[in-house]
């Protein structure tokens, strides 16, 4: 199947928080995918908060089926959560239990006076009540595949589908 | 009963047979090899085609606990065991609860054995009354009673003063003085050789120099003594060599190791295999080869089962804990005859080593297949190889290092006195 | 007779840790990895992350150690598990109970983890060997032969400061004989690619053969300690100091403790470590515990996110 530009996603995505008054927003971005998007945003928007980072990996509700990840990265989040309007950023929305996880470790370091989401691409099957505020596109995918980010060394951003191996 | 054992391959290491040749049983002897004597009539016939027909096994150490320990093992089970691994005479060690030191104890254990009408049970005595290395024992009482030789247990040797009396007051009567050489303000609370693996497994040690500095001492002693000694369980190399001088300058000195040292070193411990756990610990692997050698060339004189039932519990413990031994008195001939086939030895070289050599240090007449003498017989499939396994033990003692494995030699009749003992 | 190594399972997966030995660098460095994710929360206001929630983990201690309990209690409850101490003192053990007993008993309390510290060598392995298969083993001590997650807590501190362990000479000094901790150290430091580890000692707290385990055998600290990049301390137990080991703790300061002086002949940019407890004034002296190029307090805060890593990973891996 034909699947859509990730950079004229990205770009649609941007416009959107841009126009909804990105400026006040700190941003954290969702490793690993989320992140690159976050990178970006933090620089297009010109944020003057540090840009955040968060692995959900400690947080993940999978934990005793997939067990933990080879590779964690360590959150890092250079800035006061207490009272701060964040906008978590994801490259792909579905079952929501990601973004829980996230909200979840968000609150272990403080209480922040919102939480927004920005995903690149919604695809629909949510177990959870979350929705995002911002989204690039929203797709219809089957059921057995993964929608995934990738960045070339260029730092171009392509999406990419795959056969189901692991549980999102 | 009168048994016609045919078409077997008699081998008596003592006469120096091998042979297919015929045995004729009556009365509980041998009547006849070769042809049978004038109106034989037998009431069964063993037809021994492609077996082994050789003299019983001796084992020079199979502990029964009994008295004292029966929760490890009885008399009953273990008898049957070594009649099930072709073993027709052995000695047991004092060391049961109380020990062999009054001739009362010797007679009822003699007494109870022979009422099994299994295999002969020669007792060894205490030498020291409680087995505590203070005063001696009643030891021409003991020899009445029916103790062939006089020993401690394990690790726990008198000191010199005593066992210089000890022995001066055996050679009196002309008995053999038996040790297990172990110097023990050098084993602590050790529990394996002091090597790679105890350095690795951070295990407390017994070194080599606490065996040979006891053989040391016992040569010296014997020498001072004039008496016959017999060092038990030699593990080490260098203990070895001491041995053979000793016996080069004419010393009445003889010495056995065990089946499991003869295959084993430390590094079968693995990881804290308390099956391993044995005393003397499992030496080196030069240490191995020495001892294989060293039964090979005759400084070695006899290798023994040292059969030590031990309780299930009791092994399923922290390496250190576990209790010391290893059940064997059915793999004596399994791992004698594994010795041999790897050392590529003639059959004849082999079964010495278990039959013929192990009584004359126990100075019984056994372990020969003569006419006139006790109708003690192994008959065996050398070519049958069983995997060791908890059913296929029939001692109550489960515990060994070889379980698993598979070993050559299948006993399929025991014969004691002329009875079928064993059978299958 | 050879067993695979009894901490992995067919797939060579983790399933128990308890001991260093025979585990391939890739599991050690990814325990490592992981470790560095859990120094981050450790760092945070809310120390607590929801992994392990409903997990229970019984700390069975068959010889007291207020100090490695606690580190293991911590680690624990910062994964959200369920924490069971048990102080099973000797005596216990004695009056019939025996150790798989014991082991048994709470296995069948739903336990999902045991963390073990006995005074007997190969304790942790038996029970290992013996538990439910769902169970995971963690050696937290026995007897003198393995203590893995301080020597993982030691390796990560090394790569901290030093980054690297492919260029660098590591001494291990003191009681080495008795010494649980220096075997898992000496076995991490050579799987991790360490070129020179070193022994300092004299010979009778050194074990037969240990130039077997890979490491240089040195009496003297003098030499011992010249081009060291990383020296590591061992605590003499107070029953060596006197007696046929040692003849007194003074003599003992005096030619094998560090001081100030001998710390010169190592690196300028060397680090002291020590495993705890210190007895200062007899391996170390307390200048140099205290002193610029000692990272021991360090030691003790990684210490506990290299035991939530191990936690994490062994509970992770399902049978």
């Amino acid at each position: 199947m034909q699947l859509p530009d990730a950079e004229l996603l990205y770009k649609s995505l941007a416009k959107k928080i841009q126009s909804d008054g990105g400026k006040n927003f700190s941003l954290i971005g969702i490793h690993t995918g989320g992140v690159w998007l976050a990178e970006r945003l933090h620089q297009e928007l010109a944020i003057t908060q540090p840009l955040g980072m968060l692995d959900v990996s400690f947080y993940r509700d999978d934990f005793d089926k997939i067990g933990l990840h080879a590779q964690i990265k360590p959150s890092e989040i250079p800035f006061e959560v207490e009272g701060a309007h964040i906008l978590l950023v994801d490259d792909v929305l579905h079952t929501g239990r990601t973004i829980r996880a996230a909200i979840n470790e968000l609150f272990d370091y403080g209480r922040p006076a919102s939480v927004s989401l920005a995903t690149l691409v919604d695809r629909g099957g949510r177990e959870l009540p979350i929705a995002a505020q911002y989204t690039g596109i929203a797709l219809e995918l089957p059921v057995d595949k993964m929608l995934e980010l990738k960045r070339e060394e260029s730092g171009k951003l392509s999406l990419n589908l795959y056969d189901k191996s692991i549980p999102e | 009963m009168k048994i016609h054992i045919k078409n077997g391959r008699l081998i008596d290491p003592k006469q120096c047979i091998d042979a297919v040749q015929d045995i004729f049983i009556a009365k509980g002897k041998i009547i006849a090899i070769g042809a049978a004597p004038d109106e034989f009539q037998p009431s069964r016939i063993i037809d021994a085609e492609s077996l082994i027909v050789c003299p019983g096994l001796v084992d020079l150490s199979v502990r029964l606990r009994e008295p004292g320990l029966e929760y490890k093992a009885t008399l009953e089970s273990e008898m049957e065991a070594a009649v099930a691994g072709g073993v027709t005479s052995f000695a047991c060690p004092p060391d049961t609860d109380p020990p062999l030191d009054e001739p009362g104890l010797v007679e009822m254990l003699k007494h109870r054995a022979k009422n099994l009408n299994q295999a002969h049970v020669y007792p060894i005595g205490a030498l020291t009354q409680g087995l505590r290395g203070e005063r001696l024992t009643e030891m021409a009482e003991l020899n009445d009673a029916g103790c062939v030789a006089y020993g401690q247990p394990d690790g726990l040797l008198p000191n010199l003063r005593v066992l210089m009396q000890a022995m001066q007051y055996a050679s009196t009567f002309g008995f053999g003085v038996w040790l297990r050489p172990q110097e023990i303000s050098l084993t602590n609370d050790g529990v394996a050789h002091d090597g790679e693996v105890a350095t690795r497994l951070g295990l407390p040690t017994v070194p080599v120099c606490a065996e040979t500095i006891a053989i040391s001492n016992i040569i010296l002693l014997a020498k001072e003594t004039g008496v016959r000694v017999h060092l038990c369980r030699i593990s080490c190399a260098e203990g070895l060599t001491m041995v053979r001088a000793a016996k080069q300058q004419g010393l009445s000195i003889t010495c056995d190791t065990t089946i499991n040292h003869l295959h084993l070193s430390d590094m079968d411990i693995g990881f804290f295999d308390s099956n391993c756990h044995l005393m003397p610990p499992l030496r080196g692997s030069g240490d191995r080869d020495a001892l294989r050698n060293g039964l090979l060339d005759g400084t070695i004189d006899a290798v023994c089962s040292d059969h030590a039932p031990v309780d299930e519990d009791a092994k399923l413990l922290p390496f250190g804990q576990s209790e010391i031994g290893a059940t064997g008195v059915e793999l004596l001939l399994p791992l004698t005859l594994k010795w041999g086939n790897e050392m590529r030895l003639p059959l004849l070289k082999v079964l010495a080593k278990i039959t013929s050599d192990p009584a004359e240090i126990l100075g019984i007449d056994a372990g020969h297949l003569s006419v006139g003498s006790a109708a003690d017989i192994c008959i065996f499939d050398p070519g049958y190889y069983w995997k060791v396994t908890s059913s296929a033990i029939l001692s109550q003692g489960k515990n060994t290092p070889f379980m698993g494995m598979e070993l050559p030699g299948g006993v399929k009749y025991t014969l004691v006195d002329g009875h079928i003992v064993y059978e299958r | 007779m050879i067993n695979r190594n009894p901490q992995l399972d067919e797939n060579g997966v983790l399933q128990h840790l308890l001991t260093t030995e025979g585990l391939p660098a890739s599991i050690l460095l990814h325990i490592l990895d992981t470790a560095e994710s859990f120094v981050g929360v450790t760092e945070r206001d809310v120390k607590k992350i929801p992994l392990l929630r409903g997990k229970s983990i019984f700390n069975l201690f068959f010889e007291p150690s207020t100090r490695t309990r606690t580190t293991f209690e911590i680690a624990a409850k910062r994964l959200s598990a369920d924490v069971i101490n048990l102080n099973i003192a000797v005596s216990a053990q004695s009056k019939g109970e025996t150790l798989l007993d014991t082991v048994n008993n709470l296995s069948a309390m739903n336990a999902d983890m045991f963390v073990v510290r006995h005074a007997q060598s190969g304790a942790a392995h038996l029970i290992a060997k013996h538990v439910r298969s769902d169970i995971h083993v963690i050696n937290a001590g026995d007897g003198s032969h393995a203590h893995p997650t301080q020597a993982l807590l030691d390796m990560f501190t090394i790569r901290r400061y030093k980054r690297d362990f492919h260029n660098l000479r590591v001494a291990i000094v003191g009681d080495i004989l008795h010494s649980r901790v220096a075997r898992s150290q000496i076995h991490a430091l050579t799987t991790l690619g360490v070129p020179e580890v070193r022994v300092i000692a004299p010979k009778t707290l050194l074990p037969r053969m240990v130039e077997r385990l890979g490491v240089h055998v040195y009496h003297d600290m003098a030499e011992g300690l010249k081009d060291v990049d990383v020296l590591m301390m061992l605590r003499l137990q107070n029953e060596r100091m006197k007696g046929a080991n040692l003849p007194s703790a003074e003599e003992f300061f005096k030619y094998y403790g560090l001081t100030p002086e001998k710390l010169t002949l190592a690196r300028r940019d060397a680090i002291v470590m020590h495993p705890g407890p210190m007895n200062r004034g007899v391996e170390i002296d307390s200048a140099v515990a205290d002193g610029k190029q000692s990272v021991i307090l360090p030691q003790v805060t990684f210490g506990i996110a290299v035991r939530m890593a191990v936690m994490s990973i062994l509970a992770g891996n399902q049978v």
